[in-house]
């Protein structure tokens, strides 16, 4: 390294050291930019992806009140997938070229829309579970060290917490419904319970780009410390509707006061991850065919704004 | 794959009085269809008063690297604020 680079790294991390946020057209090393590339992108391609396990239901939504609830959180994603998008941009990639990193299987999405929304209870259980594990990640993200990725993750933070709460509402009014209901939510949280603490990514003994995010305060707490967070805020809840968290090794520990838990099946996530979910197919196919499908509307419109453009001129 | 939109950057008004702050930025064909964006993306939950957007390749910015000479001249004048001059004692309103 010159020792001109050497200098402005040492600087850099000072900044970083001190609080200081960095911002689009600072100085900072090429490792940092690849790297929030990387996650900001993949944050992205999450939210955009994450739109269709919950969109699979917006027409069977059982009543207008439940319909209207989901069709606001789609949107949401879709909002939340711009804000980082925008943000991404800001470290020079452009928006086609994310784009076509998921697209072509290029760039990684979160491992939980890789599995299927079977039964209403579903919509409950990834709007208590799925968004409250991500709230928990987001919260932290929104005091990153880069100004735009801190500010989106703000942003989403302030409009997740209503995706939660309905689906915490949903769980809680099946709960306490009929037997059926009952058995509908508890085999949804059955399903997803694992995959939600997959979420926080692998545990911090496999997990080799921890350090390095940790020191530019990119990640401000390790994968392990919030997955047990997220456990810790879990339990009380599914205890609270009756509903029992899939593991039979879950137990307080009235020393560390964490609720331990048992063995994740790290296999699975690896699979997952591999692109052998059961609706990675799935999923990727409906970004091509959204993609495709709205080609002809963004051209329209590039069309029109060249036409009165030339108007203008003319 | 498309040749991208341009870039807007969008500002908001989210109170009367208030002035407008930069939220983020969209993709959009032209000035109109970036207003209906922004609003799709920033601003969801009612609470915006106005919305203003503009091509990022058209705005003109200072870069870091002017932190020092570009901004030098109101860095040096502690006479602009008020605790550069002294007053007597028990004085009040000044």
């Amino acid at each position: 390294m010159a020792v001109d680079e050497k200098a402005k790294l040492a600087a850099f991390e000072e900044r970083i050291a001190n609080g200081e946020k960095i911002e689009p057209k600072d100085w900072m090393p090429e490792r940092y930019r690849k790297q929030l590339i990387r996650m900001i992108s993949q944050h992205a391609h999450s939210e955009l992806v994450g739109m269709l396990p919950e969109g699979n239901w917006i027409t069977r939504a059982p009543s207008l009140r439940r319909k209207l609830t989901l069709l606001a959180k789609v949107q949401d994603e879709a909002g939340h997938g711009l804000y980082l998008y925008c943000a991404a941009e800001t470290l020079g990639i452009d928006r086609d070229e994310m784009t076509e990193q998921l697209l072509s299987g290029k760039a990684k999405y979160s491992s939980i829309f890789n599995y299927p929304t079977l039964t209403w209870a579903d919509i409950g259980t990834i709007g208590w579970l799925v968004d409250g594990a991500a709230i928990v990640n987001q919260t932290m993200l929104a005091k990153c060290s880069y100004g735009p990725y801190a500010r989106a993750n703000l942003r989403i933070c302030k409009e997740e917490n209503f995706h939660k709460r309905q689906g915490y509402e949903i769980i809680s009014i099946m709960a306490n419904g009929t037997d059926a209901q009952r058995r509908m939510v508890q085999d949804a949280v059955d399903r997803w319970w694992w995959p939600s603490l997959m979420m926080f990514g692998p545990p911090d003994t496999n997990s080799p780009n921890t350090e390095e995010l940790m020191r530019w305060k990119v990640k401000l707490k390790s994968n392990d410390d919030l997955r047990q967070r997220f456990v810790n805020l879990t339990v009380p809840q599914a205890r609270a509707v009756n509903v029992t968290l899939p593991d039979p090794d879950l137990k307080y520990n009235e020393e560390t006061r964490n609720w331990e838990f048992g063995e994740i099946d790290w296999d699975e996530f690896y699979a997952v991850i591999k692109g052998h979910g059961p609706m990675n197919r799935e999923r990727l196919e409906a970004r091509r065919s959204a993609e495709e499908r709205g080609q002809w509307v963004r051209e329209a419109a590039r069309a029109y704004a060249a036409k009165k453009q030339a108007k203008e001129v003319a | 794959m498309n040749a991208t939109e341009p870039l807007w950057e969008v500002f908001l008004r989210e109170k009367q009085g208030a002035p407008h702050e930069h939220a983020g930025s969209v993709h959009a064909a032209d000035a109109e269809q970036a207003l209906q964006n922004a609003r799709d993306v920033y601003a969801r939950r009612g609470r915006v008063l106005s919305i203003w957007v503009v091509q990022t390749s058209e705005i003109a910015a200072t870069s870091p690297s002017d932190d020092g000479p570009f901004f030098e001249p109101g860095n040096e004048k502690a006479y602009r604020h008020p605790q550069f001059y002294s007053v007597p004692r028990g004085i009040k309103g000044v």
